[in-house]
């Protein structure tokens, strides 16, 4: 009985081994079947959700939307985002608040979208670059409104 | 406690496994006194990743602390992050439309395929075999190109939130499943030729790491664990939430108690996973996808508990609000906790090459058990 069971064993190992064997020999001669991406010489695309850093969008009139609502910054939940405002005086004299400068921690964010989503007038967004690397970690902080932009008319 | 160093006052000899050592995924410390090849006790200790995340979410708002919850257990990330939803929505009593629910549940079987996927491939290399792990991260790679496109990121995507989902699927988004259950379908068998059926991958399983299931039920084991040895515990079932009562599939039993059954357990999962996505994903019903909720959510005062089945097994969310903006206390039940608990019991008197076989069952991730 036992070498009855010794021999089965014997053979059973050695066929599943060679079922293993066949099946890398398949991939050994199937090239096409080999997934592997070439980067950084070929990089991919990536989706338009993705999520790599937060931007603020502008406009060729170097205008963005952002009234400087302070939303963003109050549901972020790790402090990554600085609101700065000031005051503007309107045409007719009146004070006005709108945004000075927006200071975002790239070194600090999750990615987390909770920003983009608060945001009432869509005036970020995120973008798909991830290559974030930089010899210096001050150089992550980041100011997102370009010098000079102001706030695009009719937004509230 | 045990000694860390040197040999125990019987002439054992104590040993360190990790915490920086491949074969205890991540950073697990395992004390191990030896008695030659035996295992005599062996002691997880944790601490090494610990991030306070239960004491951390005290501080953050109930939109914001979910996102956290993703970094626990990060191979089942949309459940934890469904749990955390699930908690919410019943403290305010929010009903989420159909379509958020069907979302979900979609993207939390993507997601568990993905997390056994991972971990077949890391339990051939714990047995010491090398192409498994290749073979799996081919098939989970689509699955992450997939929430890379609907959620925007691949593992931590803090999609589910309170209400249903962040966004509405990407139109893309039913074409790549059906390509990738296709995919799926013609490799699913490889995987039992290149490992099921290796004789000496079932020698390394079979009869190893036994436990009962009366003694898995007293440790808090849970998910594939528990289920191997022959106990019916999936939350999907016995207590089903965002539709799963809908769902045509079967709980998977096994009854050898031992490491291979708890593989065999997660190996059959994939295919009932793959079966709920194939129901769902062409009725998927038309509507909203987020039910409509106030910008800042105030938690009723009192105390909430909800469940979840993650890819490990169950994930509990226990919220205790003052009527705040923030929770006084947030305790998650992890299943990887209970279930790392066990392992002693599974080793005691198995040699030391079993005990890296027998953990791999477990299918651990640290950063769950030591939040
Ligand atoms: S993505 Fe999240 S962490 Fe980053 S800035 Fe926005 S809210 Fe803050
Ligand atoms: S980016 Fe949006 S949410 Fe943030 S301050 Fe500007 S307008 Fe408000």
């Amino acid at each position: 009985m036992f070498l009855v069971d010794y021999i089965k064993t014997v053979y059973n190992g050695v066929t599943s081994l060679l079922k293993g064997m066949r099946m890398t020999g398949y991939y050994f001669t199937h090239h096409k079947e080999i997934i592997t991406q070439q980067y950084p010489d070929v990089k991919q695309v990536l989706p338009e959700r993705f999520r790599g850093e937060v931007v603020m969008t502008h406009d060729e009139k170097n205008e963005h939307r952002c009234t400087g609502c302070t939303a963003c910054e109050l549901a972020c939940p790790n402090a990554t985002i600085k609101i700065v405002t000031k005051f503007d005086i309107t045409p007719d004299g009146k004070k006005k608040k709108a945004l000075d400068t927006f200071v975002y921690h790239l070194e600090l964010c999750t990615m987390c979208n909770l920003c983009i989503v608060a945001c009432p007038t869509d005036a970020i967004k995120m973008a798909q670059s991830f290559e974030h690397s930089v010899y210096d970690r001050s150089l992550l902080t980041k100011v997102l409104n370009k010098p000079g932009s102001k706030l695009m008319e009719g937004v509230e | 406690m045990i000694e860390e160093v040197g040999t125990s006052p019987e002439g054992d000899l104590i040993i360190n496994v990790g915490p920086q050592h491949p074969s205890t995924h991540g950073v697990l410390h395992l004390v191990i006194t030896l008695n030659g090849e035996t295992v005599k006790n062996c002691e997880p200790h944790l601490g090494y990743i610990h991030r306070s995340i239960e004491k951390m979410c005290e501080s953050l708002s109930y939109r914001q602390f979910i996102y956290v919850t993703s970094r626990m257990d990060y191979l089942s990330s949309h459940i934890n992050n469904q749990g955390c939803s699930l908690t919410v929505e019943k403290a305010l009593q929010i009903e989420v439309p159909e379509r958020g629910k069907v979302i979900r549940v979609l993207m939390a079987e993507l997601t568990r395929m993905a997390s056994h996927l991972l971990w077949w491939g890391a339990l051939g290399m714990d047995v010491g075999a090398f192409t498994p792990f290749f073979h799996a991260f081919r098939e989970r790679e689509v699955i992450n190109d997939i929430m890379e496109e609907t959620c925007g990121a691949r593992l931590t995507m803090n999609y589910i939130v309170p209400g249903g989902v962040m966004y509405d699927i990407h139109p893309n988004f039913q074409q790549k499943v059906k390509d990738f259950i296709t995919l799926f379908k013609s490799k699913i068998d490889e995987y039992d030729t290149l490992v099921t059926g290796n004789i000496i991958f079932q020698q390394r399983m079979k009869g190893v790491g036994y436990i009962s299931g009366e003694d898995a039920l007293s440790y808090g084991c849970t998910g594939p664990v528990l289920r191997a040895s022959g106990v019916k515990c999936d939350i999907r079932k016995i207590a089903p939430y965002d539709g799963y009562e809908k769902v045509q599939f079967e709980e998977i039993i096994e009854t050898g108690c031992d490491s291979y059954a708890r593989y065999l357990v997660r190996m059959k999962e994939l295919k009932q996973s793959l079966s709920i996505i194939e129901q769902l994903l062409d009725n998927i019903p038309e509507g909203e996808f987020q039910a409509k909720t106030k910008a800042v959510l105030k938690l009723p005062k009192g105390e909430f508990y909800s469940r979840v089945e993650t890819a490990r097994g169950e994930f509990g969310v226990y919220i205790i609000s003052e009527g705040g903006l923030t929770p006084y206390r947030i305790k998650f039940r992890s299943p990887g906790f209970s279930n790392l608990s066990a392992l002693h019991h599974m080793t005691k008197g198995s040699k030391l090459g079993d005990l890296v076989a027998t953990m791999g069952t477990l299918d651990l991730v640290i950063p769950d058990i030591d939040r």
